[in-house]
């Protein structure tokens, strides 16, 4: 089986997992855990987008 | 013969903490989140199971490639070791031949990285275990 994901939908999967890894390991508290995961995964696919955004200015 | 008393029950927790110090990053890194569903913290374990053994197999799906044991380059050194990291997984990718990485996918790439970063989370994982097991973290 193969799975094809295109540039984005690998970020946000890939910023999905990784967030709820950090949420759960970086804090004391559920609620803390929770925040802490919806941060990162905002930071995750925010710096996509800045980097993308970025190397789009770049190009031209 | 009270100090001794006392020493005994001083003593009782301190090794089963040691012991649990011990089995619980050692389960956590062969199965990603059981060494804290080991430690009764199931909603944490499960959900540590399904974010790491999910990237790591949409790594395999993705036609990722997995680092063996080398000495050379050290990117190479480096893949190897965040693969080692997702313990079971990576044993049962070298066992069945998996992870062979097809250059005629674009996205492979992206699933080697996949599957290094499943192993580098389970690392974190464990390090998380350890703490509750020694009462550090909750």
């Amino acid at each position: 089986m193969t799975i094809t994901l295109n540039h984005f939908s690998a970020a946000a999967v890939f910023a999905l997992f990784a967030s709820i890894v950090f949420g759960i390991t970086h804090r004391e508290t559920t609620r803390d855990m929770v925040r802490y995961g919806l941060y990162c995964f905002a930071m995750f696919l925010g710096g996509v987008l800045v980097a993308g955004w970025a190397m789009w200015l770049i190009r031209r | 013969m009270a100090n001794s008393t006392t020493e005994k029950t001083k003593t009782a927790p301190a090794e089963s903490m040691s012991m649990m110090s011990v089995l619980a990053p050692a389960l956590g890194w062969l199965i990603p989140g059981a060494g804290h569903m080991i430690q009764k913290r199931w909603i944490r374990g499960l959900l540590l199971f399904v974010s790491i053994v999910t990237l790591y197999l949409l790594g395999l799906a993705m036609q990722g490639r997995i680092y063996r044991a080398n000495g050379g380059d050290i990117l190479d050194i480096l893949g190897f070791i965040g693969d080692v990291g997702a313990g079971a997984l990576y044993i049962l990718t070298l066992a069945n031949d998996w992870g062979q990485g097809a250059i005629a996918f674009a996205t492979a790439d992206y699933g080697t990285k996949f599957m290094i970063v499943a192993g580098l989370l389970n690392f974190i994982a464990v390090a998380d275990a350890y703490h509750i097991a020694i009462g550090k973290k909750q």
